[in-house]
C-alpha cells in the first residue's frame, strides 16, 4: 500500500487527492495543513467579506471529503524539511512522515517590501487566508479608514470586500494603473473609473515611503491617514522546502508536464510552482486556482502510477468588481495584431499573432468567453475557423461544421 | 448516460428552446409572469452559422469537465454524469464562463453562473428545451457513448 | 384595389413576451418587432391564416380572426364574389386556388348513417375477436379453375395488398416537399399500405419504399422510366383529378429546382406542364394500349390503376376502364384537394364522390364485370366512418390526401399555390421544408391510420361484420337522412326508418 503525502491543503492538494483516488483507492494519504481550516479557495475571502459566502459554504468540498477519500489531515502543522534520499518529511512538531510519493502544494506567501516604520502600524494585515479575512473583519469598523497597498487582484478584491464595511478605502500602487499584471492601460482605466464610482480612492504611481503610526507618507509627499493597513503588494511562491532538499527552483518550483519536480517521487502543484505557459511559450509562475487544481490532479494521477499530463496551461483570470466583470487570458505578445471593440460599458481586445489567438482582455460583456479561451488553449489556427465572425461573438457556429458535429453529436 | 443532442437538420431557429429554458428555470408557474418584460438568460443558446444553419447549444456534461476543475468555490460538481452548480456556494466569479470551451456556462440575471442541469432541479421533469421543440431538433437520449 | 385584410392578427399584449417566434416562423412576414416601441407589430394583409404563429406562440398571446370588415351585404354577390371580380378586373388572370373546394356543397357522407347490430345479429367486440381489415386490390377470378392434374389454380392477377383499406393518394414531389414525401413513404411502409408518387417521379432516396409505393404515369410522363415503373407496387395512370377534371397540371419553373427537376427529368427552372389529355389516349382502346404497355414493361407483375375524376358519365367511363385491362379504378370526387387549380374549375367541375362511387359499383355489377377491377375512391374521405361508408357503397379502398396533409401539420389555409407553406409541406423553400421532420410527420401519419383502423374495426364490429370483404358493397348497412328519392336511388340505399 502506497503512502502519499501532500504538503499543503489548498485547491492543488484537493486536486491531488482526487487525482490519486482516481487511480488508487487503497493507498494512504496524509495532508499537512498549516491552516486550521478544511480546504477552501483563497479567492473566496473577499466574497466572505461581502457576505456572498460564509465559512460553511466556503468549504471547497463536502464535510465528508477527507473521510470519503480516506485522507488523514494534520491541521496546524507545517513541514519543515524534505529528505529526498530517505523519502521522509519532518514536521514542525518533530514528527517524521515517510512517503512513497510526495506532492508539494505549499502555495505562496505575501511579499512585503521593506517599508520604513511599518512596525509602528498597529492594525496591519495581509489578505491571503481566511484567518486574515477574519482578523480584518474584526479590525474594520464603519468609521475605519482603510489603506490598501497594492492595486492588484488581491488588493482590489479586498477593497471590494470592505466596501460598505469601512468609512473610506484608499488603494495605492507603484504601478501607474490598476490590475497592472493583467490589464493594459485602456482596460485598467475603465476598471479604475468603475471602482472610483463605487467610492474607492486611488493613489497610483506611488507607494508608501514611510509609516508613522496611523499616517502613511507617500513617495509623492502626500500623506494618508488610516486606521487599518492591508498589505497586498504581491506574493512569492513558497519554494524553500524543495530548494533546501536540493530540488530545482527558480521563482517557483520547477515542474514538468507531469507536475514532477527534479526530486525523485516529489511532485509539486499550485501557486508554489512555475510551469510552461503555452500562450507565450515561456515558463512562469501562474498563481491561478484552475491551474492549481489541474496540476494537483495531474500530480495525483501520476503519483498513483497513472499517466497524466498538464501541458496546456495558460494564464487566465476572471475577476469582477461591483458588477463589472473582466476576463483575461493568454498574453499580448510583441508584434501582435489587436482586434478591438469598445464603448462606454465594455471593451473587447483580442490579440492575434502567427494565425493564433494568443490572448484577450474583456471587460463588461462576459458571454461565452470560454470559446476564446479554448482557441488559445488549443492553439487553434485561426485560418481554420471563421475568425471574422468569432471575434464579433464567440460561437461554435464559426468553428466549422466538423467541430460542431464533434461537440454536439457525441460525448466530449 | 442520457444526453441532450441536437439535430441541426431539423432546427428551425425559432428559439423556443431558449424561452422554454428560461421559463423552466424561473421557478414560476406562468410563462407570461416569468418572462414578460424581461431579458431572458437561457441556459441553451441558438446559434446560426454562415450558411444560415441553426442549432441549439447547451452543456455537454463533459467527460473531463474543466468547469468543475476551475470553480474556485467548489460549487460545480458532476454527479451521475450530470454537471450541476450548487447555487448556494457560487459567488459569481464567472471563472467557469471563462473556461467552458463550448460557451455553455452563462451568467444568470443575478450575475451568478448557471448552466443546463437537464431540468433535474426544476419542476419540469424532463429537459424543457426537448419537450418544447416543435420539430424534434433537440433530443434527450442514450447513445451508448463511452464516457 | 386595396381591401381591408381578410384576417386580423389579435395579439394579447399582456401575454406577449416578445420572444419573436411568430416573426421567425411566418414565411409571409406578417409579424415584426419594433425595437423602439419594444412591441410586436403585424402586417395583416399578408396573413393567410395558416395558424403557424398561433400554434407556436408559447404564451397563447396570438389569435387570427376573420375580419368583420365587409362590403355591403348581398346574398347574390357575396363579399368573396365581388373581391374576385375586383382582382380579375385588376389582373386579367385566372383565379387560382389550393386544396379542396371549401364551398358549402353537399357532403353525402354526412347524410348517410351506418347500421349497428342489436339482439338478433350480435355485434362483435374487436378487442376480443379477430377482425380482418386487410384488402387485396386487383382483378379477381370469376370462377375457380383447376390445373390439368386437378389441383386448384391459384394463379391470380397481380394484387396490391393493404393492411387496411386506406392509401395516401397522389401528391407529387414538387407540389409537396421532400420531407412530406419521406413522411408518407415511411408511414406507408410501416403501416403496410401505399402512398403515391403523383406525377413528379420518385426521388432516388425513396426507391427503398417501393413495396409501398404506387408510381404514377400522367399526361406529362414526367419522371417515368423503366426503373421507376419497376420500383413500385402498382402503376397508376392518371387520367384526371377530382379537383380539376379536364385540365392538366402546371408546376411553375420556380418550383422545379434541384432534385425536383432531376426527379421529373426536366431542366431545372423549366415549367412542368402536364397536358389536359394524354395525347396518346382518345379511346378506351388507346387506354388499353397504355395499360398493356406498362404491364409489358413490368412483366405483368404489377397491377395497373386508372385514376379518373368523378364526372357526369363516370359509370360508363368506369365500365370502359374495367374492360381496358386495368386492375384497379380510382375515382376522385370533386371535393378532392390540389396543390393549385383554377378556382372556377375546382369549384364547379365534376361530381361528388359518393354518387359517383355508388353509380360505378352498380354499373359494374350490372354488367357483370365488377370482379374485373377493384375500386378505390378519393376526394374528401375525412374519417374512419367515411371509409366505412365508402366501402359499404362499393369501394375496395379509399385514397386520402387532405387528411394525410393535416396529419403532417397542414392547417388548410389553402395557400399551397404560393409555395410558402409554413408547415413545410407544399413548399420547396429549404428553410420551410425542414419544418416537417419526417420522424414526426411519419409518426403522426401512423398514429392517424392506427386510430382509423381501430375505428373501422369498431364500426364493423358494431354491424356484426368481422371482415372488410364482407362490408364491401353492403349497402344494406347504410341509410340516408334528408336525401331525396333520386339521391337515395343513385346511392342505392334506403332512407332511415325504411
Amino acid at each position: 500500500m502506497k503512502q502519499y503525502v501532500i504538503i499543503g491543503n489548498g485547491a492543488a492538494a484537493a486536486g491531488c487527492i482526487e487525482g490519486i483516488r482516481a487511480v488508487d483507492t487503497a493507498g494512504s494519504i496524509t495532508v499537512i495543513s498549516a491552516e486550521q481550516h478544511p480546504v477552501y479557495c483563497r479567492p473566496l475571502i473577499s466574497y466572505y467579506l461581502q457576505h456572498k459566502t460564509d465559512l460553511q459554504r466556503m468549504r471547497y468540498r463536502s464535510e465528508t471529503f477527507y473521510a470519503d477519500n480516506h485522507v488523514s489531515v494534520a491541521f496546524g502543522r507545517t513541514a519543515i524539511e524534505i529528505s529526498a534520499d530517505t523519502k521522509e518529511i519532518t514536521l514542525d512538531s518533530g514528527e517524521i512522515i515517510a512517503y512513497d510519493a510526495l506532492c508539494v502544494c505549499t502555495g505562496s506567501s505575501p511579499f512585503v517590501p521593506p517599508m520604513q516604520g511599518l512596525e509602528t502600524v498597529e492594525k496591519q494585515f495581509a489578505f491571503m487566508t481566511v484567518d486574515d479575512a477574519l482578523a480584518i473583519e474584526q479590525a474594520v469598523t464603519p468609521e475605519s479608514n482603510v489603506l490598501i497597498i497594492g492595486a492588484g487582484l488581491i488588493g482590489l478584491k479586498c477593497a471590494e470586500g470592505l466596501h460598505g464595511r469601512a468609512g473610506s478605502i484608499t488603494v495605492c500602487d507603484l504601478a501607474p494603473r490598476v490590475l497592472s499584471s493583467i490589464l493594459d492601460d485602456k482596460c485598467a482605466a475603465m476598471m479604475q473609473k468603475h471602482l472610483e464610482a463605487n467610492g474607492i480612492r486611488f493613489l497610483l504611481g506611488t507607494s508608501a515611503k514611510e509609516f508613522r503610526g496611523s499616517k502613511a507618507v507617500m513617495q509623492s509627499g502626500e500623506t494618508v491617514d488610516f486606521d487599518v493597513l492591508v498589505l497586498a503588494v504581491g506574493v512569492r511562491a513558497n519554494t524553500a522546502l524543495v530548494k533546501n532538499a536540493g530540488g530545482d527552483v527558480n521563482r517557483g518550483i520547477l515542474t514538468d508536464d507531469a507536475c514532477k519536480t527534479s526530486l525523485p517521487d516529489v511532485y509539486a502543484a499550485g501557486d508554489c510552482t512555475e510551469y510552461h505557459d503555452i500562450s507565450s511559450d515561456s515558463v512562469k509562475v501562474m498563481a491561478l486556482m484552475p491551474n492549481a487544481y489541474m496540476q494537483g490532479h495531474t500530480a495525483g494521477v501520476n503519483m498513483a502510477g497513472g499517466a497524466a499530463v498538464f501541458d496546456n496551461a495558460i494564464p487566465m483570470n476572471s475577476i469582477g468588481f461591483f458588477g463589472l466583470h473582466c476576463h483575461t487570458a493568454g498574453t499580448q505578445p510583441d508584434g501582435c495584431e489587436m482586434y478591438e471593440e469598445a464603448d462606454e460599458t465594455h471593451i473587447k481586445r483580442l490579440f492575434v499573432k502567427n494565425d493564433r489567438l494568443t490572448g484577450f482582455m474583456l471587460i463588461g460583456h462576459m458571454h461565452r468567453t470560454g470559446i476564446y479561451t479554448a482557441l488559445i488553449r488549443n492553439q487553434t489556427p485561426l485560418s481554420s475557423v471563421d475568425f471574422a465572425r468569432l471575434r464579433i461573438e464567440p460561437q461554435l457556429a464559426a468553428m466549422g461544421a466538423d467541430y460542431r458535429e464533434h461537440v454536439l453529436k457525441g460525448a466530449v | 448516460m442520457k444526453r441532450i443532442y441536437v439535430k441541426e437538420e431539423w432546427c428551425l431557429g425559432c428559439r423556443l428552446c431558449e424561452y422554454n429554458c428560461a421559463f423552466a428555470n424561473s421557478g414560476m408557474t406562468d410563462m407570461v409572469k416569468a418572462l414578460r418584460g424581461k431579458e431572458i438568460h437561457p441556459r441553451i443558446q441558438v446559434e446560426t452559422d454562415a450558411d444560415g444553419i441553426t442549432y441549439a447549444v447547451s452543456c455537454r456534461h463533459c467527460t473531463d469537465p474543466i468547469c468543475v476543475k476551475s470553480c474556485i468555490a467548489g460549487a460545480i460538481s458532476k454527479k451521475d454524469g450530470v454537471i450541476e452548480i450548487d447555487h448556494s456556494k457560487c459567488v459569481g466569479c464567472l471563472t467557469c464562463v471563462l473556461v467552458c470551451p463550448y460557451g455553455c456556462v452563462v451568467e444568470d440575471e443575478g450575475g451568478a453562473a448557471q448552466k443546463c442541469e437537464l431540468c433535474m432541479k426544476n419542476t419540469c421533469g424532463a429537459p424543457a428545451c426537448v419537450k418544447g421543440c416543435p420539430n424534434g431538433a433537440i433530443v434527450y437520449e442514450e447513445r451508448g457513448e463511452a464516457e | 384595389m386595396n381591401f381591408y385584410p381578410e384576417f386580423e392578427v389579435v395579439r394579447n399584449d399582456s401575454r406577449c413576451i416578445r420572444c419573436r417566434v411568430c416573426e421567425r416562423q411566418c414565411a409571409n412576414e406578417v409579424h415584426w418587432y419594433d425595437a423602439d416601441g419594444k412591441v410586436m407589430l403585424s402586417d395583416e394583409s399578408k396573413c393567410v391564416n395558416c395558424q403557424r404563429c398561433v400554434t407556436l406562440c408559447p404564451t397563447r398571446a396570438l389569435k387570427i380572426v376573420k375580419s368583420d370588415c365587409r362590403l355591403r351585404e348581398n346574398a347574390n354577390y357575396s363579399d368573396q364574389t365581388i373581391k374576385e371580380i375586383y382582382r380579375q378586373a385588376e389582373t386579367g388572370g385566372v383565379l387560382l386556388s389550393s386544396m379542396g373546394n371549401p364551398n358549402p356543397l353537399p357532403v353525402y357522407w354526412d347524410k348517410i348513417l351506418i347500421n349497428a347490430s342489436q339482439v338478433t345479429n350480435p355485434p362483435i367486440d374487436p378487442l376480443r375477436e379477430p377482425m380482418e381489415t386487410r384488402v387485396f386490390l386487383g382483378k379477381k377470378p370469376e370462377h375457380i379453375t383447376r390445373n390439368a392434374d386437378g389441383t386448384l389454380n391459384t394463379q391470380l392477377a397481380p394484387q396490391l395488398t393493404l393492411s387496411m383499406p386506406v392509401m395516401f393518394s397522389a401528391m407529387s414531389y414538387g407540389s409537396i416537399s421532400y420531407n412530406a414525401h419521406a413522411s408518407l413513404a415511411r408511414a406507408a411502409s410501416a403501416l403496410g399500405i401505399c402512398y403515391n408518387t403523383g406525377e413528379g417521379g420518385l426521388h432516388e432516396d425513396f426507391y427503398k419504399y417501393g413495396k409501398n409505393t404506387i408510381v404514377q404515369v400522367a399526361s406529362g410522363r414526367f419522371g417515368v422510366h423503366k426503373d421507376y415503373l419497376e420500383a413500385g407496387a402498382a402503376i397508376e395512370i392518371k387520367m384526371g383529378q377530382g379537383a380539376k377534371p379536364g385540365i392538366g397540371g402546371h408546376l411553375p419553373g420556380t418550383k422545379a429546382v434541384g432534385d425536383v427537376a432531376k426527379t421529373r427529368m426536366i431542366p431545372e427552372g423549366s415549367d412542368a406542364i402536364s397536358p389536359a389529355p394524354h395525347h396518346d389516349i382518345y379511346s378506351i382502346e388507346d387506354l388499353r394500349q397504355l395499360v398493356y404497355s406498362l404491364k409489358e414493361a413490368t412483366e405483368y407483375r404489377l397491377p395497373v390503376i386508372v385514376k379518373v375524376a368523378a364526372v357526369h358519365n363516370i359509370a360508363a367511363i368506369a365500365s370502359g376502364i374495367a374492360r381496358s385491362g386495368a386492375d384497379i379504378i380510382a375515382i376522385d370526387g370533386f371535393r378532392g384537394g390540389t396543390g393549385a387549380a383554377p378556382t372556377r374549375i375546382r369549384d364547379n367541375d365534376g361530381i361528388p364522390i359518393e354518387p359517383a362511387l355508388a353509380a360505378v359499383d352498380k354499373r359494374l355489377r350490372d354488367e357483370g364485370i365488377r370482379n374485373n377491377v377493384s375500386i378505390v375512391c378519393g376526394g374528401s374521405v375525412r374519417s374512419a366512418s367515411d371509409v366505412v361508408k365508402a366501402i359499404a357503397l362499393g369501394a375496395d379502398a379509399c385514397y386520402i390526401a387532405t387528411a394525410a396533409c393535416l396529419a403532417m401539420g397542414c392547417h388548410l389555409c389553402r395557400s399551397c399555390h404560393t409555395g410558402k407553406c409554413n408547415w413545410g409541406i407544399a413548399t420547396q423553400r429549404p428553410d420551410l421544408v425542414k419544418r416537417l421532420n419526417p420522424d414526426i410527420g411519419s409518426q403522426r401519419l401512423i398514429n392517424l391510420m392506427d386510430a382509423w383502423r381501430h375505428e373501422i374495426k369498431e364500426l364493423m364490429g358494431g354491424m356484426g361484420i368481422n371482415s372488410i370483404e364482407a362490408l364491401r358493397g353492403n349497402r344494406l348497412m347504410l341509410r340516408g337522412v334528408g336525401l331525396t328519392e333520386k339521391e337515395l336511388e343513385i346511392l342505392g340505399i334506403a332512407h332511415a326508418g325504411e
